[in-house]
């Protein structure tokens, strides 16, 4: 994984709540091998309809998404992160993420970042009328600095925190507790005979 | 005073992280046709299966079905799809029910059938419904292709400890009433993100009251309700179910005493509490774009025009557009093109009798296709002793094979766009059985009688 640094960016306001990974990316896209260009899916049967904001001119580019609520529910697909993250996402901003696709986006450098309803809205309003007020996302201070310079702080998981901005994966941490894993095996193989 | 949920947790924790995390132990990690990217993942590391007796697999996403045979699936990628698992299976020596073996089937039905889901298990699946397990008294939970990756070369996985939520369903539920309405209702109530974060148990005389098969349907929707598990305390009904069952513990009579203490304690305290009267569940379908767009059958569709929340009432107003219906349209009549009957919600044994009994002696209505596509290989071999198909056939159903189908369409099995279909399965998303299709979630038995009459219809009235 490569290692999460600031990003600062125009975001793209995808304005509904309960946006389902069925939407971000079509069951049809998902047999793609991994290194297949998702980002090219994203969103696919949602493009072209006119007010849909991705291909709009004034958001190319962007790199950062701003969602509703509950945004990314349904689906454990984590093709739906590898789609953002194809597309050039690396921050996706909203008050409530689906519980899976908020992890996924951890293990795949997408950070999911959570910030009150009426800190969003704003930032949403504010995408709206200006596309071209940037927001910068930093992980290292944990906070979001809006347009204005205001900072916005956000909570992470601090392990999550530090496999993101280290670029290191989480299955090389377990691996280093083998040990622990093999004595949990032996005592439950003892309870089981 | 632990909660059921409590207790399974803390049985398989290897270890805390200084975050608060904790690594937990997989009994059981169930593979799917979906799940090659995984295997690319583990191999990229030089890794290996850690623990292959804990891994079982068979194809559901990806065979058509109309086919049992992998060399007949038209389209390449497909094919590799299930061609890969049964590759993956031979390398890495776990268990592969295949398309050539009789206990095939949709991975959420072949897990309890086949015994492999017991109580106390930590069962844990690449696809979100994983959450079906939880009806047996299991931790179960759906996770990405990461941490697929990350099971199979550990047995671990990482978790924070999710909250414990618990709904109640007092009285009972009314004739023609099932486990699926009862699940829409809850998921209509609290909303797709009400049980977030949370894992539920579900409680009281009505849940009680339901047959295992119905449990496993009303567990199967938890994610719906944003739940990342949904779980039944084990009893007798769940013992009766496992008995004598290929997987089922060999030492019986100590693992029922075992699981007989797996009950959340009498002063466990949850997280949330959600009460609700199964009295007052009637039939229950969808009629826009999210599991939670659920009502009474006999309803209305909201009108946009009495939502206060201009979010919401946009929304409203998309949804109401995309299925083509009208504000404060009724339900009942809408005519219908499509009938699919199956899914790892609604494709076991007890529903294709109700669906059957309904289409018995009656007809599909003139130019309607209605499938019925069995959960598994031994739900399509048990309903055909019964003379099940038979009914099906006579009445203009057609008869598939064993598999997801339409549920999710990535076997390309989908409707057309503009289509409206009646569906048991268990999301009604924009597109989710094709471009442009309209979705309407339901149970097996109003299922079939939207198919014998064209239109959705009250079967309390049939
Ligand atoms: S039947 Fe549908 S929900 Fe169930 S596993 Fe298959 S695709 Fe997923």
């Amino acid at each position: 994984m490569e290692r999460f640094r600031p990003v600062r960016s125009i975001a793209v306001p995808f304005a509904r709540d309960n946006i389902d990974t069925d939407q971000i990316l079509p069951a049809r896209f998902l047999h793609l091998p991994r290194d297949a260009d998702h980002g090219a899916c994203l969103f696919r049967d949602l493009r072209g309809a006119p007010d849909f904001p991705l291909d709009r001119p004034q958001w190319q580019g962007a790199r950062i998404a701003l969602g509703g609520r509950n945004f990314a529910c349904g689906s454990s697909r984590e093709n739906a992160v590898w789609a953002m993250h194809g597309h050039g996402f690396r921050a996706v901003i909203a008050p409530s993420f689906g519980d899976i696709f908020a992890q996924n986006g951890l293990k795949n450098g997408l950070l999911p970042v959570r910030l009150p309803e009426a800190t969003v809205a704003a930032m949403i309003a504010r995408a709206e009328a200006e596309p071209s007020a940037e927001l910068t996302v930093d992980l290292q201070a944990q906070q979001v600095i809006d347009a204005d310079g205001v900072a916005h702080p956000f909570e992470i998981d601090p392990f999550a925190r530090r496999c993101l901005l280290e670029g290191i994966d989480e299955l090389a941490f377990t691996l280093s507790h083998e040990e622990e894993i093999a004595a949990f095996e032996r005592r439950i193989g003892r309870e089981n005979s | 005073m632990p909660t059921m949920f409590e207790k399974i947790w803390n049985r398989h924790r290897v270890l805390e992280r200084e975050d608060g995390q904790t690594l937990l132990y997989v009994d059981r990690h169930l593979l799917h046709d979906g799940t090659a990217p995984a295997f690319e993942m583990l191999r990229a590391r030089g890794a290996k299966l850690r623990a292959p007796d804990r891994a079982f697999a068979t194809p559901d996403h990806y065979m058509p079905t109309d086919t049992r045979r992998v060399a007949e699936i038209a389209n390449p990628e497909l094919r590799e799809m299930v061609a890969s698992l049964t590759r993956n299976a031979a390398q890495e020596g776990f268990t592969l029910f295949g398309l050539d073996d009789a206990r095939q089937g949709i991975v959420h039905v072949v897990g309890p059938e086949q015994g492999i889901s017991q109580p106390g298990m930590l069962i844990v699946c690449g696809d979100s419904h994983t959450s079906t397990h939880g009806a047996l008294g299991a931790l179960a939970f759906g996770i990405g292709m990461t941490e697929v990756a990350h099971v199979l070369a550990t047995q671990c996985l990482w978790q924070r400890k999710p909250r414990a939520m618990r709904i109640t369903l007092e009285g009972r539920l009314g004739p023609g009433v099932t486990a699926k309405d009862m699940i829409l209702h809850i998921i209509a109530r609290i909303g797709t993100a009400g049980a977030t974060g949370h894992v539920i148990e579900y409680a009281g005389p009505a849940v009680r009251a339901l047959s295992m098969e119905a449990r496993l349907t009303l567990c199967n929707m938890s994610i719906e309700a944003g739940a990342r598990a949904g779980m039944v305390a084990p009893d007798e009904t769940t013992f009766a179910y496992l008995q004598g069952r290929p997987y089922a513990p060999a030492d019986w009579d100590r693992a029922v005493e075992g699981w007989r203490a797996l009950r959340s304690d009498d002063d466990a305290v949850f997280d949330a509490e959600v009460t609700l009267d199964a009295a007052e569940i009637a039939p229950t379908v969808t009629w826009g774009t999210s599991p939670q767009e659920a009502i009474a059958v006999d309803g209305l569709v909201p009108d946009p025009a009495a939502e206060p929340d201009a979010a919401r009432r946009a929304e409203l107003t998309a949804m109401l557009d995309y299925m083509a219906l009208h504000p404060g349209q009724a339900l009942e009549g809408l005519a219908v093109d499509r009938v699919f009957i199956g899914s790892c919600t609604n494709g076991r044994l007890e529903d294709l009798r109700a669906a059957a009994a309904i289409a018995q002696g009656r007809r599909v209505a003139d130019g309607l296709r209605a499938w019925v596509v069995p959960g598994s290989a031994p739900v399509k071999r048990a309903a055909e002793e019964e003379g099940l198909h038979r009914i099906f056939l006579d009445a203009g159903f057609e008869w598939r094979e064993a598999g997801c189908s339409m549920c999710l369409g990535t076997n390309g099995e989908i409707g057309a766009p503009g289509e409206r279909i009646a569906a048991t399965s268990n999301r009604n998303f924009r597109g989710r059985q094709g471009p442009g299709v309209r979705t309407h979630l339901m149970s097996p038995a109003m299922a079939a009688a939207a198919a014998v009459t064209g239109r959705i219809t009250d079967i309390r009235t049939l």
